[in-house]
C-alpha cells in the first residue's frame, strides 16, 4: 500500500515571505504580515493518494483502534479516564502558552498559564481540572494555528496515517508541536515516557467516549473520506475564526438546484 | 407587524377575521425580523429541551423529533437541496417521495445524537440578519463538555418562519447532508427511486 502524501511542493512562505516569516518569529508574532485568504471548498488535488490513506485509517480503527478504545472505556472507571485526560490536557499547556506567545495573543497566553499553574499545584499534577471549575476555561490552540496567524494559508488537503483529516499547513504545525513539545524536553526520563503515553490514553478515551459520532461517520456514511474531509475542513476553519457566515453558505432559496 | 413585535401572525389572523382590519387597510409586508427568527429557533430549542427530558424510549424520541423538525424546519427546501442537480430532473412525485423520505431519515440519524444531549440544554443567545435571511447563534451546554457552538438559519421565504440549516461548531448540516446524498446517489448510479426506497431504511 502506498502511503505516501506529497507534501513536496508545500510552500510555507506563500503568503508570507520567508524573511517576513523570519521576522515574525523574532518578533514573536506581534508583527503580523497580511493575512492569509479565507479559504473556499476542498482544495484536494491528491485524492487518489488520501483515500488509500483514509481507506488505511478506517481499517485501522475497525481492528485496532476502535476495539481497544472500548476496553479502555469499559475497564475504567469514569474518573479514572477524567484524569488521565486532564492529565493529557495539563500536558499540552506550556506548548498552548508558547504559541500563543509566537501568535501575539498575550491574553491567551496568560490564561493557558494561569490554568497550567493551577491544575499543576492545585490539581495534583494536572489530574483535576481545578481551573475550568474555577472559570479559566482551556484556550486551546497549536502551532497549525500559530503558523495561520503568520499569513500561511491551509494549503491542500491531507489525510494522515494514524492521524487523520489534516491540511498541509496543519500537518507542519502537527509535526512542530510533536518535536520541540515543551514538557517532554523538560522533563527526564521515565516521565517524558507518561508525557508521550498520557496523550495516547486519552485519544483512546475520547475515541471510546464520541464513538457514536465517530463510527457514524466512518462506517455509516456513504463516503465516509467525503464527509471527515468536509467535516474537517468546516470546523478547523471556524476554530480559526474563517468563518464569515458568508462563504459555504449556499441559500437553498436563492439556488436551490446549485451544487 | 415588523413595527410590532407584540403583534405576532396568529393575532393577525385573528385581528383579520374579526373584521377589525377593514378591507381599505393595506396589508403589512410579510417580513423576517430578527426577534422572529429567535422566537422560532426559541421555540424549536424548547422543544428539543422537552424531547431530551421527556425520558421516553429512543423510537419514541425519533418520531416526537421528525414532528419538531417537520415543524420548525423548512424540510421540502432543505431535502432539494441536498439532493442538488438530481432534484432538477425529479418529477413532482420524486421530489415529495424523497422529501418525506430524507425527514424520517434526518429525524434517525440526529434523533441518535441525542442521547449526547441528555441532561445538556440549549441556549439562544443572539440573532442577526446575514445576507437573505437571518442567523441565530446559540450555545450548548452538555454535561462534561465544553459548550459548544449551534447556529441556526431562519428564513421566511417559504411564507413561515422556518430554519434551513444548522451549523454546528462551523459544520454545515445542509453541506454535510449534500455530500451525503450525492455521494448515496453515486453509489445507486443515480437511480433517485432507488435511493428514496433505501433512505426509507436508513
Amino acid at each position: 500500500m502506498n502511503l505516501t502524501i506529497p507534501l513536496l511542493s508545500f510552500d510555507l512562505a506563500k503568503n508570507c515571505g520567508r524573511s517576513a516569516v523570519l521576522a515574525t518569529v523574532l518578533a514573536a508574532g506581534l508583527a503580523g504580515c497580511a493575512s492569509a485568504p479565507v479559504p473556499q471548498g476542498v482544495n484536494d488535488p491528491d485524492e487518489t493518494a488520501n483515500r488509500r490513506v483514509h481507506a488505511f485509517n478506517r481499517g485501522l480503527d475497525q481492528a485496532l483502534i476502535g476495539p481497544a478504545a472500548g476496553s479502555y472505556g469499559s475497564i475504567l472507571p469514569d474518573p479514572v479516564k477524567r484524569g488521565v485526560a486532564n492529565f493529557a490536557g495539563n500536558l499540552e499547556g506550556p506548548g498552548d502558552v508558547a504559541n500563543n506567545l509566537l501568535q501575539g495573543r498575550i491574553g491567551d497566553a496568560g490564561q493557558n498559564t494561569l490554568r497550567f499553574a493551577v491544575n499543576t499545584v492545585f490539581g495534583i499534577a494536572g489530574l483535576f481540572d481545578t481551573a475550568t471549575a474555577l472559570g479559566i476555561p482551556e484556550k486551546p490552540t497549536d502551532f497549525g494555528e500559530t503558523l495561520h496567524i503568520w499569513g500561511v494559508g491551509e494549503g491542500k488537503f491531507v489525510e494522515l496515517p494514524f492521524a487523520g483529516p489534516s491540511t498541509q499547513r496543519d500537518f507542519v504545525g502537527l509535526v512542530v508541536d510533536v518535536a520541540v513539545n515543551p514538557v517532554r524536553l523538560a522533563l527526564p526520563n521515565p516521565e517524558a515516557g507518561y508525557a508521550t503515553l498520557a496523550p495516547l490514553a486519552s485519544s483512546l478515551g475520547d475515541r471510546d467516549r464520541y464513538s457514536e459520532i465517530v463510527e457514524q461517520i466512518l462506517y455509516e456514511s456513504a463516503d465516509s473520506y467525503a464527509q471527515s474531509r468536509l467535516l474537517y475542513l468546516q470546523n478547523r476553519r471556524f476554530a480559526l475564526g474563517q468563518t464569515t457566515g458568508e462563504e459555504g453558505f449556499v441559500d437553498p432559496y436563492e439556488d436551490p438546484y446549485a451544487q | 407587524m415588523r413595527n410590532d413585535p407584540n403583534l405576532n401572525r396568529r393575532d393577525f389572523v385573528v385581528l383579520l377575521a374579526s373584521g377589525a382590519a377593514t378591507l381599505a387597510m393595506p396589508l403589512p409586508a410579510l417580513a423576517l425580523t430578527v426577534d422572529g427568527a429567535r422566537t422560532l429557533v426559541g421555540r424549536a430549542v424548547d422543544a428539543v429541551n422537552s424531547i431530551i427530558a421527556s425520558g421516553k424510549s429512543e423510537a419514541a424520541m425519533f418520531g416526537d423529533f421528525e414532528r419538531m423538525f417537520a415543524k420548525f424546519a423548512d424540510v421540502p427546501v432543505i431535502a432539494r437541496s441536498a439532493l442538488g442537480v438530481a432534484a432538477k430532473s425529479a418529477s413532482k412525485g420524486q421530489l415529495a417521495g424523497f422529501t418525506k423520505a430524507f425527514q424520517g431519515y434526518i429525524a434517525r440519524k440526529y434523533g441518535r445524537r441525542f442521547r449526547e444531549f441528555i441532561g445538556g440544554r440549549i441556549e439562544v443567545t443572539g440573532a442577526k440578519p446575514l445576507k437573505s435571511y437571518f442567523e441565530v447563534a446559540s450555545i450548548a451546554y452538555l454535561p462534561g463538555e465544553a459548550p459548544f457552538d449551534l447556529r441556526w438559519h431562519v428564513s421566511d421565504k417559504s411564507g413561515r418562519d422556518l430554519f434551513f440549516n444548522l451549523i454546528i461548531e462551523g459544520v454545515n448540516m445542509l453541506a454535510s447532508e449534500r455530500a451525503e446524498i450525492g455521494a448515496l446517489l453515486d453509489k445507486r448510479k443515480g437511480n433517485l427511486d432507488q435511493l428514496i426506497a433505501d433512505l426509507k431504511a436508513l
